[in-house]
């Protein structure tokens, strides 16, 4: 496999003070073309910073040591919103509040795949349903605080596959939606993967989602990688502390 | 006397010239030091239901008693001093909260309106507030915005523990947070819960957190509710379609 992006020794500090730990540290990890990779970690561990340095997203005043490259784009990294599709943790933010739902994909339907309005907006339709909203004409029509959060985060889903990107990065995209929709979620984002090729940057603090996903998982913890492996290897002969401890805890809730 | 008493509750939205009925003749109780959890299917209603007892929105039918007293007939002043002891942890922490507010700030402010204390005291207040949710009291002077997700919905955690309320609506609070951080949150609700009989409607997706979380649960499958019960009992053995279907869909670790 080709690698599509590549962190060496890399590190993120949102603050100049040196007494406050930089929010990454010192990551080595290839994102490879065409992979399904998970990073799982706790509240803070810096899966959200990884993804906003992927996308080029982060804050001005961020300061970034080592290297972030992508290996077959010397001239220009991809870019979010055409390359890169990104779900945000936090759905309100990404969904613009006087736009119809509808008009938001279309819009990045048609500025990625050079169709017409109602072409564009067919295609949102579809997406819609995609995403297993019920009765796709009414939320078309609906603006973003007209909807549940679950709701919300599936409009968020439908926009970041709507260019058809390279690229998706999902960070805690199912966290508050049920165990149907999250299946059905999950089972949509395989086969975008599957069928176009797409690579998938996964982020949970849920172990056991990010195992039934993933081909790959990364562990973050205080800002370093501290495993990163195969999916089975990972579950089976966890090495790290926390990862064994994350294991143990999901077992416990099962059981 | 029940602390909480749902009967009838029924709320339709208007979506352009569409209604959209979201919760159907809701009736449920919660008492002092009880936990009662609310799950369903995403838009089946469970937020609507937090905004209602909160008084957040006007239901179009039934009434809800808090502490006996129906809010509705509350002069603005009687319902100010309620909110104290009726707090709510948002769904989406960030639309909830001031983003460029510090974190200092917004667990003070509820302390500032509903207690006496001395500023001081307010300090190490928001201090062990922020300790107890496991956040570094360092945390305090920074924005709402700059720090993660996890970290903001414990913010908002602390927020409501602050003014010691009687019932706290959780709506999906712990939803972001990895196994082993929700379950100090878990027990540290539960603790709370012991030392001042405050009561939690608490809604979530998670069945591990029904299970470790509620005394009874009950289902809302398109704005009714289909099945309640023991926690427990209904987690284990549902009888009702939707409740299976949720519990047959719940992620598990591949073994083997
Ligand atoms: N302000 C609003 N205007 C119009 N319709 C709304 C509004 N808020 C919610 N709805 C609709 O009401 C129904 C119930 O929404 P609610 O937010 O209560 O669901 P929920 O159970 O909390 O879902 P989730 O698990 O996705 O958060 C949904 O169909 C939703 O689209
Ligand atoms: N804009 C920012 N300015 C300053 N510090 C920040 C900013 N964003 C995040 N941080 C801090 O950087 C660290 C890593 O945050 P990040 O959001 O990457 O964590 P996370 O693993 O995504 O956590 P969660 O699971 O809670 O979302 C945290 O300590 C957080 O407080
Ligand atoms: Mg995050
Ligand atoms: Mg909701």
């Amino acid at each position: 496999m080709t690698v599509l992006a590549q962190l060496q020794r890399f590190g993120v500090s949102y603050s100049r003070d040196r007494a406050v730990a930089p929010a990454l540290a010192d990551v080595d990890l290839d994102l490879k073309a065409g992979e399904k990779l998970a990073i799982i970690g706790e509240s803070g561990s810096g899966k959200s910073t990884i993804a906003l340095a992927l996308a080029g997203l982060l804050p001005s005043e961020a300061k970034l040591t080592g290297s972030l490259v992508w290996p077959g784009y010397p001239d220009r990294p991809p870019r979010a919103g055409r390359d890169i599709g990104f779900v945000f943790q936090d759905p309100g933010g990404s969904l613009n509040p006087v736009f119809t739902i509808g008009n938001t994909i279309a819009e990045v339907v048609q500025v990625n795949r050079s169709v017409d309005w109602h072409a564009a907006l067919q295609a949102a339709h579809e997406l819609i349903d995609r995403v297993r909203l019920p009765d796709p004409e009414l939320i078309a029509r609906s603006y973003p605080h007209q909807l549940s959060g679950g709701q919300r985060q599936r409009v968020a889903i439908a926009a970041a596959i709507a260019g058809r990107p390279l690229l998706l990065i999902a960070d805690e995209a199912t966290s508050a939606l049920d165990t149907i929709v999250q299946a059905e979620i999950v089972a949509l984002i395989r086969s975008l993967v599957e069928a176009d090729g797409m690579t998938l940057l996964f982020i949970s603090h849920d172990i056991a989602l990010a195992a039934s996903l993933a081909d790959r998982i990364a562990v973050l913890r205080s800002g370093r990688l501290v495993e990163c492996g195969d999916t089975r290897t990972i579950i089976q002969e966890p090495k790290d502390a926390y990862t064994k401890q994350l294991l143990r805890a999901h077992l416990a809730v099962e059981a | 006397m029940p602390l909480l008493e749902v009967s009838g509750l029924s709320k339709r939205y208007r979506r352009g010239d569409t209604l959209v009925s979201a919760v159907d003749d809701v009736s449920f109780t919660i008492a002092a030091a009880e936990t009662l959890a609310l799950v369903g299917p995403s838009g089946s209603g469970k937020s609507t239901i937090a905004r209602l007892v909160t008084r957040l929105i006007e239901p179009d039918a039934g009434t809800i008693l808090f502490e006996g007293t129906d809010l509705r007939g509350l002069k603005p002043s009687a319902l100010r001093a309620m909110r104290g002891r009726l707090q709510i942890v948002f769904q989406n922490p960030l639309a909830a909260l001031n983003p460029r507010a510090t974190v200092g700030r917004v667990i003070d402010d509820p302390l500032k309106i509903h207690t006496g204390f001395s500023r001081g005291e307010r300090r190490s207040r928001v201090a062990s507030l922020l300790e107890r949710v496991r956040l570094d009291p360092a945390l305090a002077s920074r924005p709402i915005h700059e720090i993660s997700g996890g970290q903001r919905q414990r913010v908002a955690i602390a927020r409501a523990l602050a003014s010691s309320p009687t019932l706290i609506v959780l709506d999906e609070a712990v939803s972001a947070l990895d196994v082993s951080v929700r379950a100090e949150i878990l027990q540290l609700l539960k603790r709370i819960q012991r030392e001042t009989r405050v009561a939690y409607l608490f809604i979530t997706h998670d069945l591990g957190v029904v299970r470790a979380a509620a005394d009874r649960v009950a289902i809302l499958d398109g704005g009714k509710i289909v099945e309640s019960g023991i926690a427990t009992e209904v987690v284990s053995n549902p009888q009702s379609a939707i409740g299976k279907a949720l519990v047959a869909a719940a992620p598990r670790l591949p073994r083997g």
